[in-house]
């Protein structure tokens, strides 16, 4: 069973804002639709926006999904956070900011996210008449075909969330996660997406420290403590102390706590292991 | 309360396999290859439950090797042929194995076998006419269930042994879901190796065995201290192996009551088609275990109904791919070519001789609800079809 957060839990149990929202043909409103995903993914939602074309204001949100626990919650809490934003202030939204509101998701299920950030992109473009390039629509330029995944949108979702395991970007669209055979061409995209040299090692390592020094406030209040014993690569390993060595939550703390804020404070990639 | 209808995935350790086992974790702890009579007890003991078990599935004693697992049967089995004919190099299964066979094959490909996997049709079936063309003297093994873990199917042994033995092949059986379930007699029959794990009926996890046909050849895949007459390596496993004997003994003498449960599960079953709309039976029309049944739910999807049900109490499976660490539907059904608006909403229902008609009745009470619940959610339905692409059928990765 997958360890879910309250929120995404509340929200799948009790989902907020789900339905059509049909044109009643007001001349002051438009609604917009988009769509994404479909049945053979396993994953589909269409999220209807209801603008108020003066304010170019999103004023009602509903959506539509064909998901699992996490699909359903991403797609509730996104209608939540769009209404009474403008069209751009909408579209600052990221997949990110869609499983922050949910108090995080698993890894595996940041897919959902990434589908709720993209209808939202959709029915907004659909709305001001942009054309998204259907890549779904042309085989040729899919990098994974079980799928439908295009190599740009594969792009965007590894700068955006800044992925660098062909693991990852399979919890985050999917891709390679079928027949595997898209695989050595995820492989040479993440190559291809260095992210800037932000860091250096040092710097890594250090921002990881002060990172952990400011969670031990937390952890000793429970009569715990962390320390930071090495970092090869992206693995973070660390030393758990007193009560959070030894109580039988102590993955939750690792994986819930620590891991989750390293990740949102220095890179997305890390993982972090006791050692 | 909990209504535990995942009886595939593992059983309720019985109350009076856990007594029989009880002795051997306290008073009786000698090692039972120890030349004391406090050892010599426990090593009767052994005896006791390798007959016990050996009954059960109509094999002679010495023919029993115990393991710690399926997987471990599997793999000991598998090997086991391959090392027999080391000039051999095709072994022949079918896609809807367990993964411990299925990745053991790949991991044998990359060792230079060549593996043939077996289609099979949309109820489930294998097609003995394209085991009989993929059969040649090249190959050393055919590995297949007897019944699918999933769906319940279960495919015609005998004839498939008939087939690989006219090949001078070995004939390799999981029959983890099987036996316990439904009557298993190996006197006659055309099965070398037979795998089997005690957690499926009512022993403890930990224990299972690999039957290997007197005179047919064994190699050891753990190999260690005399135990297991030199084919199993590792001190016993005491008290599971007396839990598997009595679980095997107390199998035997439910055999008869199997049929009661299949009854509830025909019932659940009917009760579900009749009363929620677009819902299949995956494997329907083919021989299956009395107690599965692998339910689609069209247009919603597996994960969510499963947490829905656990809400109320309630255990089930999905044959999705949620659960599991995949992203792809189960392969089980993929491989029966499902249409997707099957594959993602299908659910294991499994049930054992504890499974009651109340716990039956309390599914059927909330499941329409459910499926209803979740069907006004999502954007696809009966109605509208409009953008439910069927056009991509499943693929089978090799
Ligand atoms: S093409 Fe990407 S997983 Fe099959």
């Amino acid at each position: 069973m997958w360890n879910y957060s309250e929120k995404v839990l509340e929200l799948f149990y009790h989902p907020r804002n789900q339905g059509v929202i049909e044109d009643q043909g007001e001349p002051e409103y438009a609604v917009s639709r988009g769509e994404v995903g479909s049945i053979a993914c396993g994953d589909a939602l269409r999220l209807h926006l209801k603008i108020e074309i003066a304010s170019d204001k999103i004023v009602d949100a509903k959506f539509q999904t064909f998901g699992c626990t996490s699909a359903i919650a991403s797609s509730s809490a996104l209608t939540e956070m769009v209404k009474g934003l403008t069209l751009d202030e909408a579209l600052a939204i990221t997949n990110r900011d869609i499983a922050n509101y949910l108090g995080g998701l698993p890894e595996q299920k940041m897919h959902c996210s990434v589908m709720g950030q993209e209808a939202l992109e959709k029915a907004i473009y659909n709305y001001r008449g942009i054309a998204l390039p259907e890549h779904e629509e042309d085989e040729g330029s899919l990098v994974c075909t079980c799928f439908g995944v295009s190599g740009e949108r594969l792009r965007k979702v590894i700068k955006e969330n800044r992925l660098t395991t062909a693991e990852q970007v399979m919890s985050y669209v999917k891709a390679g996660g079928g027949c595997g055979s898209c695989l050595s061409v995820i492989d040479d995209i993440l190559a291809s997406c260095h992210f800037p040299a932000g860091m250096t090692n040092l710097q890594k390592i250090n921002k990881i420290q002060t990172t952990l020094e400011s969670l031990r406030p937390y952890l000793q209040a429970d009569g715990g403590d962390v320390e930071l014993f090495d970092v090869e690569n992206d693995r973070v390993l660390v030393i758990l102390k007193g009560a959070c060595g030894s109580c039988a939550s102590s993955l939750d703390t690792l994986k819930g706590l620590i891991e989750e804020r390293l990740r949102q404070e220095v890179l997305a990639s890390l993982t972090v292991e006791a050692v | 309360m909990t209504i535990y209808l995942d009886n595939n995935a593992t059983t309720q350790v019985d109350e009076r396999v856990l007594a029989a086992m009880l002795p051997y974790l306290t008073e009786f702890y000698g090692n039972p290859s120890s030349m004391h009579r406090f050892g010599g007890q426990v090593a009767k003991a052994v005896q006791t439950a390798r007959e016990q078990l050996a009954d059960l599935i109509g094999a002679l004693p010495s023919e029993i090797i115990f393991t710690s697992c399926g997987t471990e049967g599997n793999n000991a089995a598998i090997r086991s042929a391959l090392a027999t004919f080391p000039d051999r190099k095709h072994i022949i299964t079918t896609q809807v194995e367990h993964a411990c066979v299925l990745n053991l094959c790949k991991t044998l490909e990359k060792q230079g076998y060549r593996v043939t996997y077996l289609s099979v049709d949309s109820r489930g079936m294998l097609d003995l006419m394209e085991l009989e063309a993929a059969l040649t003297g090249d190959t050393a093994v055919v590995s297949t269930m007897y019944a699918n873990n999933e769906t319940g199917v279960i495919f015609p042994v005998e004839q498939i042994g008939a087939l690989v033995k006219s090949y001078g092949a070995l004939f390799h059986v999981d029959a983890v879901q099987a036996v316990g379930k439904i009557p298993i007699h190996l006197q006659n029959s055309t099965i070398d190796f037979l795998t089997l794990s005690g957690h499926k009926f009512h022993a403890p996890k930990g224990v299972g065995a690999l039957f290997v046909r007197r005179g047919v050849r064994f190699r050891p895949l753990l190999i260690g201290g005399h135990q297991e007459r030199n084919r199993r390596g590792g001190t016993e496993n005491v008290a599971g192996i007396v839990g598997l004997g009595q679980a095997a003994l107390l199998a035997q003498q439910h055999l008869a009551q199997m049929q009661s449960v299949q009854a509830l599960r025909d019932h659940l079953e009917a009760s579900v088609l009749r009363t929620i709309p677009d819902t299949v039976v995956n494997g329907q029309g083919s021989p299956r275990l009395p107690n599965t049944t692998n339910i689609g739910f069209k247009y919603i999807e597996g994960e969510a109904i499963l947490l829905l049900l656990d809400r109320e109490g309630i255990c089930a499976s999905s044959g999705s791919a949620c659960t599991s660490d995949s992203l792809e539907p189960s392969h089980v059904l993929r491989a029966m070519g499902l249409p997707y608006s099957v594959l993602h909403g299908s659910i294991r229902f499994s049930l054992s001789r504890y499974t009651t008609e109340a716990e039956v009745e309390q599914l059927l009470a909330v499941l329409p609800g459910i499926v209803a619940q979740l069907r006004a959610l999502s954007p696809f339905n009966a109605a509208d079809q409009g953008w439910i692409e069927e056009r991509t059928q499943a693929v089978v990765p090799k």
